[in-house]
């Protein structure tokens, strides 16, 4: 990150150091210090050996090696889980994205009441999380709900979307890429970035606007596309709070909305098989770690850096 | 890249030679192509609109069918109640153990807390990382930013047992104490983003006046950094207000639950039909959340295009 290297480059020896800053750093960072080392680095390592051990908080931990890990293979609930939650990133995420983009490029420079319409698509954003949104979610795609009524207007019987394996993901899927409106509007702040010029001397050269958008938009804005991805990517990975309301805590009908988290959750406090739960949650940590290097890695031929 | 303020409704720029080209004549006459012009920015403010209507669609239903007798709620896709009732908020106000102020009290402990935690803590050590010389620094720095990319799932089992031992399970300590502690990492980075735009000029000259990092801190950094207090306070208290995973471990005996909690429970505790009391709490929890939304906008917009927040 850039934060790290302007720092690095003041390189100075001790001597520059002024007189009393460590002191007062260590009064400022203290509270952060206990944090760090109680409330995140302990528990890590305490996680980490956990998962190694079939530890059930009723009983004292016994070392089992890698028998966690061999079991989460072999373990089909879990081998489902994943396949749920890769499915809602990679079909929600990108629609989220495209979604966001779409608006973005409408709403770009000098439209009139673009605060106003800014706010409404955001709004969603804010609520999206909520166990309010949730429980609305399972009530207008429920068997009797807001979508159904609409649909018997024009005649048509439908399914109770949120309990039928086939269709229950899918809502869940709608309900993240409603949430749009945050990375819309980090898109306009980075439309807002590219400069005007650059399209005037695209439409000298008689650049029309769908090549203006492939060839000056597109481009420039890669950065930010990729740092959208990036946050969306880990967001959606972590998806929880839905999962649990719309399921009513099951991740039904049928395993389909069991979410990798939810799955973790049940394991480690419903089952109390806290070495297991503990397992996974590296795991997590890996695929998402994995995914995020994946993405810098992949970043190198997609995104074009104007410096 | 992320750090450069938005500008908000920028004011008409002098027309680009594409406009320039644009409005000069070819094949139609100007007025044609203004009443065009025009046509098209009308079938767009339409269209916004439309596709707004649709985005909000649900949560307006949601307030209307709030109004309205149980027995209509199901298969009226419309807005307007046909007959209007408060029916919903008094049932659903008592439907579960507490009444519901008792769980809106809880859910506002725990944020006051979580503010006052993320607001202190945070911002002090986001005055070490931007103004002050240490050893280490730049690693403490990097492993700060790790820590915000840390799902919350690799150290939630552990911190259960740490709190249990402590006797925390089922009070608030282990939703407050953690932000006393600036784990939420994020808003120290936010901050010292911030801190570093203050020109340390400012502060040589308050050091000048044998000013110690104290009264710095305070006097002068916290002052000037309102804007990024704010961002931090409104999406704490956001946050917070929706958590539901970590209260939902923390919390397992009804007199603690908070509006998110209790609220899932509803489903258990009534029948299916009482959507409405269920919708009358729904809209009742989202209304603080609503209320920093109208107020704290400017911030919330700035905050998302600086930092990515959600």
């Amino acid at each position: 990150m850039s934060v790290v290297t302007e720092l690095g480059k003041k390189k100075k020896g001790p001597s520059a150091y002024r007189k009393g800053d460590a002191k007062a750093a260590a009064f400022f960072l203290a509270p952060w210090f206990v944090g760090l080392f109680l409330i995140t680095i302990g528990p890590m390592a305490a996680s980490a050996y956990l998962s190694f051990t079939d530890y059930s908080l009723l009983e004292a931990p016994n070392w089992i090696g890698f028998e966690n890990y061999t079991r989460m293979f072999e373990d089909p609930r879990l081998l489902n889980a994943l396949k749920v939650t890769f499915l809602y990133v990679f079909i929600s995420v990108p629609l989220q994205l495209a979604a966001a983009l779409a608006l973005a490029l409408v709403l770009d420079r000098g439209l009139r009441g673009l605060a106003i319409y800014r706010s409404v698509y955001y709004l969603p954003s804010l609520l999206g999380g909520s166990v309010a949104i949730a429980l609305l979610w399972r009530q207008v795609f429920g068997a009797d709900g807001l979508v159904n009524g609409f649909l018997g207007l024009f005649g048509i019987q439908g399914e109770g979307w949120v309990s039928h394996p086939d269709y229950a993901l899918g809502t869940l899927m709608i309900l993240n890429v409603w949430t749009f409106g945050a990375p819309m509007i980090i898109f306009l702040a980075g439309l807002r970035q590219i400069p005007q010029m650059y399209y005037e001397a695209a439409s000298i050269d008689g650049a029309g606007k769908w090549r203006q958008f492939t060839s000056v938009t597109l481009p420039l804005l890669t950065p930010i596309i990729f740092f959208n991805l990036v946050l969306q990517v880990i967001n959606a990975f972590q998806t929880f709070t839905q999962a649990y309301v719309v399921s009513g805590g099951t991740g039904g009908p049928a395993d389909s909305t069991m979410f990798y988290t939810l799955y973790l959750y049940q394991k480690g406090f419903a089952s109390l098989d806290m070495g297991y739960a503990s397992a996974m949650a590296w795991l997590l940590l890996a695929i998402v770690a994995g995914m995020t290097a994946v993405n810098f890695l992949a970043s190198k031929y997609w995104v074009f850096y104007n410096d | 890249m992320t750090n450069t303020p938005v500008r908000d409704d920028a004011p008409p720029t002098t027309p680009t030679l594409q406009q320039l080209a644009a409005q000069m004549p070819e094949s139609e006459s100007p007025t044609k192509r203004a009443w065009r012009g025009r046509t098209r920015s009308i079938l767009k403010h339409a269209g916004l609109i439309l596709f707004g209507l649709i985005m909000l669609y649900p949560l307006l239903w949601m307030i209307a069918s709030s109004f309205k007798p149980d027995a209509l709620i199901f298969r009226d896709p419309s807005l307007w109640p046909s007959e209007v009732t408060l029916d919903n908020y008094t049932e659903g106000w008592n439907a579960l153990l507490h009444p519901f102020h008792h769980y809106l009290l809880n859910s506002a402990i725990i944020v006051l807390g979580s503010l006052i935690g993320n607001l202190v803590a945070c911002s002090m050590a986001a005055y070490a990382f931007a103004r002050l010389k240490f050893r280490g620094r730049n690693l403490w720095f990097a492993i700060m930013l790790m820590s915000i990319m840390l799902p919350i799932h690799v150290i939630i089992v552990p911190q259960y047992i740490l709190f249990s031992e402590l006797n925390w399970i089922n009070t608030f300590l282990p939703l407050i104490v953690p932000k006393l502690l600036a784990t939420d990492a994020f808003f120290i980075f936010l901050m010292v983003q911030f801190f570093r735009g203050i020109p340390t000029e400012l502060d040589e000259a308050a050091r000048l006046d044998g000013c110690g990092h104290g009264r710095i801190y305070f006097r002068i950094m916290l002052p000037l950094s309102l804007p990024a207090l704010a961002t931090t306070a409104i999406f704490t208290f956001i946050w917070t207000w929706n958590d539901f995973f970590s209260q939902l471990i923390f919390l397992t005996r009804p007199d603690m639950y908070t509006m998110p909690i209790a609220l899932r429970t509803f489903i258990d505790a009534t029948s299916e039909s009482s959507w409405g009391a269920l919708f009358a709490m729904s809209i009742v929890s989202l209304i603080p959340i609503f209320l920093v939304f109208l107020f704290g906008q400017k911030y919330l917009v700035k905050g998302i295009a600086t930092t990515g927040l959600k």
